[in-house]
């Protein structure tokens, strides 16, 4: 037996052991999909940290200012992130916020309903247009591209009109008051952690407004809602039979179906899923602000879906993580942010936003032909 | 008759006008491999269809270990241990062995209404039975994109067998492989068989059903040009067979350069 042979042979009688140290933890890490979004998110750090890092960008109130701008985007952007895997867009998402706002306003201000109850008719109304949405992208076999584009202008015309016939304006206001006591609205418009950071201002390690009460006052709802749903959506898409389905819907269609998944009700939850994410935004913005906007969430779906895909998310479907939107969301709300304490002039913020797409999508495009191809 | 495990009797399928299968019988024991040949547009897909319960058959009757069946539905047919591997396999690269291996049939565990896909059971279940076929998957994690087409042509039939498939219907299992990928399918589909499955292999490539069938029925135009066992019938017979007559001789030509060149 030649040196060659007999060093083959010794490999194969060594077992399975030997075959596992190959893969190497660097290479099962390089095949993470958020792996991009995690890098991203360092570096955005790091550059912040040097540019920034004097300049109260990470106070505790400026942290929890960028965080609560990058929890908004996030939730919503997981929520894109699940349908993207599941092999659909949904470009109605911001003007679901902006419908989903109204819904809110209109009854509580106008026709006297409890927030609560506003709370609640504005989530059946989600649920109803994400699973219109749905049905429609399944039923016909039309690019939810298309779909939704049209749902996107439907939505959105829907409510400035149906606002403007009942109100005679463009913005509800006057919900502020309706806040207190509700038995729902607390989960969208409380900040919680508040005895933490009395404590931390009486302590003199955060800064203090000049009546002695600290600037920041607790962690925003957005962000509670946004570290809950991206535990949600990770623990569905790993953990459960559904999260299975969603990766084999969007991976092939045809042969999810052939093994019995139910593609279609798949797809139908996952629309309904990005609507409901739009209203829970809808609901947090609309609380904190006291009024609705029939603007608000403009252009939302478009960020979106780039945090999706920077977060490693493929446009063809199949591939990506919740978590890896999540820091995409986080990225894109840091730079929105910090961009005020630099030199730099905010207008450069959309040619960021583009510029790390753009990359992301390279960067992912390389990340599939390795998974698929590495053969 | 009940030591056939599976009999198609007298099948026909009309779709309008169209006959799309004319009185096709096929007869299988168990541990036998037969093999369905015929050229495209044979009716070699309608009768895959028929046998997965995707078609009804509107004349003659499927028995099953000697009860006359039905098969109103896919699931119908799979439940009666007829696993059927299409083309296409109905695998995502872009998934890993394990998630594939279980797609839509995933083992689960936990109380009710929080229950969860139970990961680890279903990765040493899919590593030792891709073991078995001798493919060492290094890692049940690894995305399926990363096998090989033979590789993926076992694990889709590793499947069926896993999920109570007695019957095997393989719809051209070798037709996208090289030579390598090809013999190593054909030998995981002798061994299914020896362990006791039926297996019907559709193909339309003589050279990879003759070694392994025991029977080969030969469909052309639908109808069925009869049931031949391996002793009574060469592999140049059955080629001429499937190509029709008046190409008879062209293919003796064509086939002698073959045999020529594998020789």
């Amino acid at each position: 037996m030649s040196d060659k042979a007999k060093s083959i042979a010794s490999k194969k009688t060594s077992g399975q052991d030997e075959r596992l140290k190959e893969v190497s933890k660097l290479r099962l890490l390089l095949n993470r999909p958020e792996l991009g979004a995690v890098g991203g998110a360092i570096l955005v750090f790091i550059f912040f940290g040097i540019v920034a890092g004097d300049t109260g960008m990470f106070s505790a109130y400026g942290t929890l200012n960028f965080l609560d701008v990058s929890a908004n985007l996030g939730i919503i952007a997981i929520a894109a992130a699940m349908l993207m895997i599941g092999g659909e867009f949904d470009l109605s998402i911001g003007s679901m916020i902006g419908f989903a706002g109204i819904c809110i306003a209109i009854p509580a201000i106008y026709w006297g309903w409890p927030l609560w109850v506003s709370i609640i008719f504005a989530f059946a109304m989600a649920v109803l247009v994400g699973y219109f949405n749905g049905i429609l992208v399944v039923r016909t076999g039309l690019p939810s591209f298309i779909v939704t584009l049209a749902m996107l202008f439907i939505l959105r015309g829907a409510t400035l009109a149906i606002t403007r016939l009942i109100t005679g304006r463009t913005q509800v206001p006057g919900l502020r008051v309706l806040i207190e006591n509700d038995p729902i609205a607390w989960m969208f418009a409380t900040d919680t952690f508040k005895w933490l950071f009395t404590w931390l201002g009486s302590m003199n390690l955060i800064a203090l407004r000049t009546d002695g009460t600290p600037l920041a006052t607790g962690i925003p709802p957005s962000v509670i809602w946004f570290i809950a749903a991206t535990l949600f959506a990770t623990w569905i898409l790993m953990k459960t039979r559904y999260g299975n389905w969603i990766f084999a819907s969007g991976g092939d269609k045809n042969g999810a179906t052939n093994v019995g998944v139910p593609v279609g009700r798949v797809k139908i939850s996952l629309f309904i899923g990005t609507a409901v994410a739009a209203t829970i935004f809808a609901t947090i913005q609309v609380l904190d602000a006291g009024s609705a906007d029939t603007m608000r969430g403009n252009l939302k779906e478009l960020e979106a879906i780039a945090a999706a895909v920077v977060g490693g998310c493929l446009l063809t479907g199949g591939y990506g993580s919740a978590i890896g939107a999540a820091f995409g969301a986080l990225i894109f709300g840091t730079v929105s942010m910090g961009i005020f304490y630099t030199d730099v002039d905010t207008d450069w913020f959309k040619v960021f936003l583009g510029a790390m797409m753009l990359i992301a999508v390279v960067f992912n495009n390389y990340i599939r032909k390795r998974v698929t191809e590495s053969k | 008759m009940s030591e056939n495990l599976i009999e198609f009797n007298n099948i026909s399928k009309f779709f309008g006008k169209v006959i799309a299968l004319k009185d096709v019988t096929m007869k299988l024991k168990k541990g036998e491999i037969m093999c369905l040949l015929g050229d495209n547009g044979a009716g070699k897909s309608t009768l895959i269809k028929t046998l997965a319960g995707v078609h009804k058959p509107d004349e003659g009757e499927i028995v099953i270990e000697g009860k006359k069946t039905v098969f109103d539905s896919p699931k119908d047919a799979l439940d009666m241990g007829i696993g059927t591997v299409y083309q296409d396999l109905a695998l995502v690269p872009l998934m890993s062995v394990t998630r594939n291996f279980f797609m839509g049939r995933e083992p689960l565990k936990g109380p009710p209404f929080l229950k969860t896909f139970d990961i680890e059971k279903a990765n040493q279940i899919a590593a030792e039975r891709m073991g078995q076929i001798g493919i060492d998957v290094r890692d049940p994690s690894q995305a399926v994109g990363t096998m090989s087409g033979g590789e993926r042509q076992c694990l889709a039939i590793s499947r069926a067998i896993y999920f109570g498939a007695k019957v095997l219907v393989l719809d051209e299992p070798t037709s996208a492989l090289g030579v390598h990928q090809a013999s190593m399918v054909l030998k995981y589909v002798v061994k299914a068989a020896s362990q006791g499955l039926a297996v019907i292999l559709i193909t339309h490539n003589v050279h990879h059903a003759y070694p392994v069938g025991n029977s080969f029925t030969v469909l052309n135009r639908g109808k069925s040009l009869g049931t031949f066992n391996k002793k009574d019938i060469s592999r140049e017979e059955l080629l001429g067979m499937m190509a029709g007559g008046e190409e008879l001789d062209k293919l003796e030509v064509e086939l002698e350069e073959m045999n020529r060149l594998n020789s």
